[in-house]
């Protein structure tokens, strides 16, 4: 196959690269200018978008053999990406920038122009696997190393992306080993650290890059019944879940710590209440995909898991489709889930679909009224 | 064999030059040392100084060697900027325009930034032609103000052709000083630099089979300018470091089979190119020449290809071992849309779609040829790629 290698300049990709070329592919390697104005060197735990991370990408090419160029996305970037980001931080919601880069860039944008420029896949640094089941249908599943698994941001690719998606560190057991293998064939990306932050945001201080583009509002900070408990400056800069900043100066009534339970842009409020508060048993939301062949018989509720942050727990849950909604009944509640991030359904260790979460239900609202309305957060 | 057509960007070395580069380079001495090793090393640079200056039509005096063009742009704009400004703290304006090299226009940026210099851009039409009238109108108005004029003799994009000698009369009437970058120019057309009424002149030797790492401003003996680097002095104390005599002397030759050969060359590559342009235009209607009306350099080709990516054009040519080129080469490889298009009046999308071929003393008919194969089928599927990046 012709393969077009995405190499961001960090160790994953180099060594997923160098592998699908061992397994015979002809791989051309391609890193993806994402900043319209690349800082110069490295900062902070940032993994790709500076000149010297498409260096590293270009001697890793270099090391293995293979030709190398760079794509500019950088309009596409900001247009699907970072805008994507401020206005879903904007509406209160908080995105993850990583997926929406997967679901609009590199397995759209990207896979687009390598499919018309003749190629046949798009290979990445991604650690997940590629199965086949019984009838010849592909599959995501989680990766052999679980601590590095990141099939969750990849719960966005649909069956026709996943034919021509290619992770060839899937099946490693661990992100050491990867180093190993990339120390062994002399890559000078193997010692490279880890990248953490979002790679668009250059300090790393998402809550004062968020405040430079949205401006910041002084408001309210109420508690669950709408008292005033203090004030913010800007009701963006808190995310569902939060404890840490909100200084309220006196301690709750029964003296237990208080959470961000809602982010209300609207009223510029930031609804805040105790962490049992928090706990959600019911997530939906109507822009849901199947990640490959979709579940028969969907309208029933049938058993799986949900994970809803990248690096997050999976929960059991009930999920069905309810009139064209996904709806995951949690049998154990999640604590801060916010709308707006995305949460991926797992059968096993297959992905099998994912969607923005639109809806929860607060367990504290459903054990007080006994029914599944919605609570006050997220609505 | 891969087939190069990039030599606006680099040109092979001439195997007279590299030949002759190599054995220089086994000499030892440092030319400014006053014994017998250090003044044979000498007479190698100054005869280099002589026969560049002859290729120039200057004087020997007139020519300081330097790194390559950016360096030379460097030393021209922020010597002669300054040099003006402390004569008189009037003259803060520096004339120049939006299709220049980044070698000048980024200095150009500095001074503004930082030694409060103010820009006036000469307007481009949309075939890159400057407009005079304007700049005559300006000079008119505005002379008392302006500390120098930096206009490059051809653009190393597009290829299209300055009257130097139109802005030199301009500028000169009211004792302007005038700075172009010849980079483009220099071996292509004829340049007299006594003819011209220049001030300063950037030239470069990689631009026509010498080796990288040399390059030379002209400097007119009436022009006075402020040193950008010190040290040793070297240079007429307008360049130190210790000068590199093997290039320099490279460089000289280089330069010497350029001249001597332009003349035939101007009319074996006016004719290569003629016959590309001609068929190129008959593979697909999205494919439009730029600067068409207007005098080009023979071995430049530009074109625009109308709702394609110059990436997609240029990864697909490359596979095919065709090497083009989207327009000037940049930091970390990145296609973006040309500045130079820009400023002709093409929109972003429009100046995406940019492929440049360039012609040098190596390039024959079958180089065409090869890229003619090809590119019909690079650019269906580089339309079918679309913008989809962008």
């Amino acid at each position: 196959m012709k393969v077009l290698a995405a190499m961001s300049g960090g160790v994953d990709s180099a060594v997923a690269a160098a592998r699908a070329v061992e397994a015979g592919h002809e791989v051309v390697g391609v890193h993806l200018a994402l900043s319209r104005m690349p800082g110069t060197l490295r900062t902070g735990s940032r993994g790709c978008c500076t000149i010297e991370d498409s260096m590293d990408a270009q001697r890793a090419a270099n090391l293995i053999g293979i030709p190398y160029y760079v794509w500019d996305f950088s309009e596409k970037f900001k247009a699907e990406v970072v805008d994507d980001f401020i206005s879903e931080y904007q509406s209160g919601r908080t995105p993850n920038p990583c997926m929406r880069c997967n679901e609009r860039i590199k397995f759209a944008a990207l896979l687009e122009k390598a499919l018309a420029l003749g190629f046949d896949a798009v290979c990445t640094g991604h650690y997940a696997s590629l199965l086949t089941d019984e009838e010849g249908n592909l599959e995501l599943h989680r990766s052999m190393a679980l601590a590095k698994d990141q099939s969750y941001v990849l719960g966005v690719l649909t069956a026709d992306q996943l034919k021509h998606s290619m992770f060839p560190i899937g099946h490693t057991a661990s992100k050491d080993e990867i180093r190993a293998e990339a120390a062994a064939r002399g890559l000078s990306v193997a010692a490279k650290p880890d990248s953490y932050d979002i790679c668009f945001i250059p300090e790393g201080d998402t809550q004062d890059w968020l405040a430079e583009r949205l401006g910041s509002t002084a408001g309210d900070i109420v508690d669950m019944d709408g008292n005033v408990l203090g004030n913010h400056q800007g009701a963006h800069g808190f995310t569902v879940g939060q404890r840490k900043g909100l200084q309220l100066g006196k301690p709750a009534a029964d003296g237990r710590p208080r959470y961000v339970l809602a982010v209300d842009v609207n009223s510029n409020k930031v609804v805040v209440g105790p962490q049992q508060a928090l706990a959600v048993v019911e997530l939906s939301g109507d822009r849901f995909t199947w990640c490959g062949k979709p579940k028969d018989n969907a309208e029933e509720f049938f058993d799986a898991h949900v994970q809803v942050r990248a690096h997050g727990e999976q929960v059991p849950a009930k999920v069905a489709v309810v009139d064209g909604a996904l709806v995951m009944r949690l049998e154990e509640p999640i604590l801060g889930v916010a709308p707006g991030q995305t949460a991926v359904v797992y059968l096993g260790t297959r992905v099998l679909a994912q969607t923005t979460i639109d809806r929860t239900v607060s367990a504290v609202d459903a054990f007080s009224t006994g029914s599944a309305s919605a609570g006050p957060i997220g609505q | 064999m891969r087939v190069y057509l990039d030599n606006a960007a680099t040109t092979p070395i001439r195997p007279e030059v590299l030949e002759c580069y190599i054995d220089t380079l086994k000499l030892i001495g440092n030319p400014s040392s006053v014994h017998s090793s250090g003044q044979q090393v000498r007479q190698v640079l100054e005869e280099a100084r002589e026969s560049l200056a002859k290729s120039l039509d200057c004087d020997r005096s007139e020519v300081l060697f330097t790194s390559g063009g950016t360096e030379s742009d460097n030393l021209a704009i922020k010597g002669i900027y300054w040099q003006r400004r402390d004569e008189d703290s009037i003259r803060n304006v520096v004339i120049t325009a939006g299709t220049e090299h980044h070698g000048v226009i980024d200095p150009i940026e500095w001074l503004e930034a930082h030694e409060g210099a103010e820009v006036q851009l000469v307007p481009v039409n949309y075939d890159g032609e400057l407009d005079l009238a304007w700049l005559a109108k300006y000079l008119e108005d505005n002379h008392s103000k302006v500390a120098l004029i930096s206009l490059m003799w051809a653009n190393n994009e597009t290829g299209v052709v300055t009257d130097i000698k139109a802005i030199t009369t301009l500028a000169n009437a009211f004792g302007i000083p005038v700075h172009t970058d010849a980079v483009a120019a220099f071996g292509h057309l004829p340049t007299s630099f006594k003819e011209s009424g220049l001030a300063a002149m950037s030239i470069s030797a990689h631009k026509l089979g010498g080796p990288v790492g040399i390059g030379a401003l002209i400097v007119s003996r009436a022009t006075k300018l402020v040193s950008i680097i010190h040290g040793g002095g070297q240079e007429r104390g307008m360049r130190s470091g210790t000068m590199n005599a093997p290039a320099a002397k490279a460089f000289a030759l280089a330069s010497e089979i350029a001249v001597a050969t332009l003349d035939h060359e101007r009319a074996r590559l006016a004719a290569i190119k003629g016959n590309m342009v001609e068929k190129a235009k008959t593979i697909n209607a999205s494919l439009v020449l730029t600067s068409e009306k207007t005098e080009t350099l023979p071995n430049i080709a530009h074109f625009t290809l109308a709702g394609g990516s110059g990436d997609s054009l240029l990864f697909l040519l490359d596979q095919d071992g065709i090497s083009v080129s989207t327009g000037s080469a940049c930091q970390a490889g990145v296609n973006r849309p040309s500045h130079v298009l820009i400023a002709m009046g093409r929109t972003e999308d429009e100046a995406k779609g940019c492929l440049r071929i360039t012609l040098g003393h190596e390039s024959t008919e079958a180089d065409i040829e090869a890229l003619l194969t090809s590119l019909p089928k690079a650019i269906d599927a580089t339309l079918r790629a679309g913008l989809s990046s962008q």
